[in-house]
């Protein structure tokens, strides 16, 4: 059975309908990656999991069961969300170890330094670092914290959204390390959204390419490797705008014979 | 469109465009001075020239070096700074003044913030036309309807009227662009130019940056982290590394890279067509320091 399942997810927004009737599953310790522009809708589709949205319609089911009939806290223990920026995702006034311990208290957990350190064990970071507030250390510190924070709860599913982006490519690959050696430790299921077909190929088997708040098309990752097997040609036009500059390519986009 | 100079022809001068040597930087702090570029020389013709860089590692520092941009308490020296001949070390700052914008332009990553928000994008473009040139309004406006055109928006008339936030990402830094290029400078100055920008939107806007180098003669120095795009866009890389250039070598033969930085970068990279399981990660030596 699914891990997450997702059938005909459609919100609106205002007027705008952001998301029409997006499906897919994903299978327990798998990783599936939602690519596509901005405005595609791939960041709403983790907002509505996340419960960041509550009005939209369709089934979000984690492990076979409706999370619509769920509380907050309840869905929290099943599902957590890590955000690009990861200044902007750790309280600027705070220190690691306070940010640590702000989900176990909201369950009104039992808060043991043990416990925060073995978290920040687990993301390659020190018990030297619970003193220290996010301006002090760097910028893939502080998302490994956030990664620990997620994990804190020890949730089935982690939803990543664009999680390295705001970071150097050497982090970067630190940290997709860390993602890659978290999941077969703890047996995660992950949903990644990236604007960045490399890091999405990477990571992921299973890609759905998004654009206007549909589902595209779904491919696997051997597709990218030969680019032209992709089905839609805005796929294809994403594949070799993400290998770099190809002038004809640029000129054939502007001159409407691609999108 | 003719007002921009087209350089192709008198490349008969065989100076660089721009040279600079030994270049350094250095900020004054309450914890001591910090050297953000240190000795850094190089020369850019009309060409494609990459500074790539990790953050921290001085390439921003340097673009807005080389336009006396940074702040006063900042220490600029150089054995010598040179466009086209010109001393841009010793000269005053009224002279500074007819070169930048006019004949340096430098292009910001976010066009969200660089962009006036409550003036129509057409009189931001007008403005800076009129800033470097004696010109009557009708012709300031003509001259920046031009300059959309050039960065291909498709209907120049009407984008003129627009505010900044009624254009996509793509439209808007296609509008700085044609801002810089108003007054007609021979080199551009790109600092993280398409970071901002999706990966279909980044390649029109560079499309539009080529065509100027390859077809007007200018020069660009494009400051940016990203190798992968530097392989396919650029003709030589300058590699960055805590205010040093520590390689530079042609564009195509980034592959063949020696310092260990280079490659350490260039093996972090997931790569769309060849996966692998585990990326590398960089190790630092403090050798590369020296």
């Amino acid at each position: 059975m699914a891990e997450l399942r997702i059938e005909n997810l459609s919100i609106v927004l205002g007027n705008d309908t952001i998301l029409d009737s997006v499906s897919f599953a994903i299978d327990k310790g798998e990783v599936f990656g939602l690519v596509g522009e901005s405005g595609s809708g791939k960041s709403t589709v983790l907002k509505c999991i996340s419960g960041l949205y509550a009005h939209w319609r369709g089934v979000i089911a984690v492990g076979g069961e409706d999370v619509s009939g769920l509380s907050r806290t309840a869905r929290s223990l099943k599902i957590q969300m890590v955000f690009q920026d990861p200044y902007g995702s750790l309280h600027p006034q705070k220190t690691v170890a306070s940010q640590l311990t702000e989900p176990l208290r909201i369950h009104r957990r039992p808060v043991e330094p043990k416990i925060l350190v073995e978290a920040l064990e687990m993301v390659g970071l020190s018990a030297a670092f619970l003193h220290r507030f996010p301006h002090q250390i760097s910028g893939g510190q502080r998302q490994r914290v956030v990664i620990a924070r997620s994990l804190l709860l020890e949730p089935d599913i982690l939803l990543l959204d664009e999680p390295t982006s705001a970071l150097d490519v050497s982090v970067q690959a630190e940290i997709l390390n860390l993602l890659c050696d978290l999941r077969e430790r703890l047996g995660l299921t992950y949903l990644l959204v990236s604007h960045d077909l490399a890091v999405v190929a990477h990571m992921c088997p299973q890609i759905a390419v998004m654009r206007q708040g549909k589902i595209l098309e779904m491919i696997t990752r051997d597709i990218l490797n030969e680019e032209r097997q992709a089905a839609h040609p805005y796929t294809q036009g994403l594949i070799v705008a993400s290998k770099g500059y190809d002038r004809t390519l640029a000129h054939a986009m502007h001159d409407g014979e691609l999108f | 469109m003719s007002l921009i100079p087209d350089n192709s022809q008198n490349e008969a001068s065989e100076a660089p465009l721009f040279s600079v040597r030994d270049l350094n930087v250095s900020f004054g702090t309450y914890q001591g001075a910090v050297h953000a570029v240190r000795g850094v020389s190089f020369d850019v013709g009309r060409e494609k020239v990459a500074i790539v860089g990790e953050s921290g590692s001085g390439k921003s520092t340097l673009g807005r070096a080389i336009l006396r941009l940074l702040p006063r308490f900042a220490k600029v020296n150089a054995t010598s700074m040179r466009f086209q001949g010109q001393d841009l070390l010793g000269a005053s700052e009224k002279s500074i003044r007819a070169i930048r914008g006019k004949r340096i332009s430098m292009i910001l990553q976010d066009p969200k913030f660089s962009l006036n928000p409550v003036v129509s994008v057409g009189r931001q473009i007008a403005e800076a036309y009129s800033a470097h040139n004696m010109a009557s309004g009708s012709a300031a406006k003509k001259r920046a309807i031009e300059m959309l055109e050039t960065v291909r928006i498709r209907n120049p008339a009407q984008v003129f009227d627009m505010y900044p936030h009624e254009l996509s990402g793509g439209m808007g830094q296609r509008v700085m662009i044609a801002m810089m290029l108003a007054p007609g400078p021979e080199f551009l100055i790109a600092d993280e130019p398409t970071s901002a920008l999706d990966v279909t939107v980044r390649l029109q806007v560079l499309a539009v940056l080529d065509d100027l180098v390859s077809e007007r003669g200018l020069g660009l120095l494009f400051i940016t982290h990203d190798l992968n795009l530097v392989r396919s866009f650029c003709d030589r890389v300058l590699i960055m590394y805590a205010g040093r250039v520590v390689e530079t070598l042609a564009a195509s033969d980034l592959d063949m890279a020696s310092h260990p930085y280079t490659r350490g970068l260039l093996a972090s990279l997931p790569r769309v067509d060849h996966p692998t399981d585990r990326l590398e990660t960089l190790k630092r030596d403090p050798a590369w320091l020296e």
